[in-house]
């Protein structure tokens, strides 16, 4: 087996396994969805209709719920191999790349799975009218995946720190900023206006584009993040 | 720096603001052109906080590559001092927001993108508050520093350009951007505020020096205290 398909096929064993583990715990997914779910019903009971609170607050709302949901799990894949002492393990039996790729992958699809039961639960419950459900889905997507990616190698900053508490939200608010305020961007007008692609190409734009940056930069420094 | 350069930097500046007050014409266009003239320090500093970030960056990555316990304190050195630059062009900016657009905070996204900025610096220090180990702390900081810089580039060059601001863009370099009293005297205040950014940055690293010092006498004079008490038994 060649170098790349290497960490490719690597990167996968990792995912497998911290699904297989996740799904034996459910202790970030409790985590993400209880939390999302809570703020949703509980953002729900108060601006509903007939509350007559404006659209653009709720695309607003809707990002930050996913956010801090995300905060309050995104960290876990690397706190429990410091947890577990299975960190050493991991390191002797696969690269460095091979275990951002798939720890990036897993929060990935941690997200998305977020994001399939928080957005329609938010729309059904706060009643938004979407104007232009293609463009919303691809915001929601894109979003998720890049709040994903910025986020990753924070927790695995944050699992090295000898006090974890608040500080994975702390370090991660100002790396996943640009993207969430693109995304509110994005959602706002998935929502408010018509000919809602043509506004949002930008937002989109950005959005690729902060992925295919912070991957890398994540990747180039998460070797010195996870080597003692 | 030594003394000549201290004075020098000291009058050049001090001639700079005379000449702002003075020599440079109030401008005209601005709903008070006498305030106006506050753009030639306020710009300054934002730049100057975005050259602190730069080199905070750039330190940052060599100390991974070196593992050099003075290349992390440089790294720091340069954050503390792009907090108070950025402290500095966010009251400058205010002040001048409040006589032109009546109000000290629109949620422009340049006024936006320094507050991120500071809270990326603040994230910084609190990384490093939860540390304790020197080399481990000097490791994942830089690692921080270098992840959260991608994404201010993208605050600060990109999304002004997206959403529409009350700040002009593309005046800084450009011929026809800014009138060539108010150039001259921009760079001139830039030049001399870059002399004290080095002074207070080279401070610094004597200051950590010196505490490093101290803390290797006071390690000697333990370990001696040790070894006398246990002769004396």
């Amino acid at each position: 087996m060649n170098r790349s398909s290497g960490w490719v096929h690597e990167a996968f064993a990792v995912f497998a396994k911290d699904w297989l583990l996740e799904l034996r715990t459910r202790v970030a997914l409790g985590a993400v969805v209880l939390f999302a779910v809570t703020s949703v019903v509980a953002s729900g009971f108060a601006l509903a209709p007939p509350s007559g609170v404006p659209a653009e607050v709720k695309t607003a709302l809707l990002w930050v719920v996913v956010f801090f949901a995300a905060v309050a799990g995104l960290s876990r894949v690397f706190v429990v191999e410091e947890e577990t002492r299975t960190a050493d393990s991991l390191r002797l039996a696969v690269s460095p790349t091979g275990v951002f790729v798939g720890k990036l992958l897993f929060n990935a699809v941690l997200m998305w799975g977020l994001c399939l039961v928080t957005v329609p639960l938010y729309l059904l419950l706060l009643e938004v009218p979407v104007r232009s459900a293609s463009l919303f889905v691809t915001v929601v997507v894109l979003g998720s995946t890049a709040l994903a990616c910025a986020t990753t190698a924070v927790g695995a900053i944050v699992a090295k720190a000898t006090t974890r508490g608040a500080l994975f939200g702390v370090l991660s608010f100002p790396v996943a900023l640009p993207p969430l305020l693109v995304a509110i961007h994005g959602t706002k007008a998935a929502w408010l206006s018509g000919g809602a692609w043509r506004v949002a190409t930008g937002d989109l734009q950005v959005l690729v584009g902060f992925i295919l940056v912070i991957v890398p930069a994540s990747l180039l420094v998460f070797e010195h993040i996870w080597s003692e | 720096m030594n003394t000549t350069g201290k004075i020098l930097t000291g009058i050049w500046i001090a001639g700079v603001t005379v000449a702002a007050f003075l020599w440079l014409p109030p401008a005209q266009g601005f709903r008070s052109p006498e305030a106006a003239r506050i753009v030639v320090f306020h710009v300054p500093c934002a730049v100057l906080t975005f050259v602190a970030f730069l080199v905070n960056a750039v330190y940052s990555w060599l100390y991974l590559r070196s593992r050099h316990p003075l290349t992390d304190a440089k790294a720091n050195a340069a954050a503390e001092l792009g907090m108070l630059f950025a402290v500095l062009a966010t009251v400058t900016g205010s002040l001048f927001a409040m006589e032109q657009w009546g109000s000290a905070w629109n949620w422009d996204p340049r006024e936006t993108s320094i507050v991120m900025l500071m809270l990326v610096y603040a994230a910084y220090f609190v990384l490093r508050g939860a540390v304790e180990e020197k080399s481990k702390r000097a490791r994942l900081s830089a690692a921080y520093a270098l992840l959260a810089f991608p994404a201010m580039v993208f605050l600060i060059w990109i999304l002004p350009r997206i959403v529409e601001s009350l700040h002009p863009t593309n005046t800084l370099f450009s011929r026809s951007g800014l009138d060539p009293s108010y150039r001259i005297t921009l760079w001139s205040f830039f030049a001399g505020l870059l002399a004290v950014f080095v002074w207070m940055f080279r401070l610094r690293l004597r200051v950590e020096l010196a505490e490093a010092r101290l803390r290797q006498q006071h390690h000697h004079d333990a370990v001696a205290e040790v070894t006398l008490a246990g002769e004396t038994r």
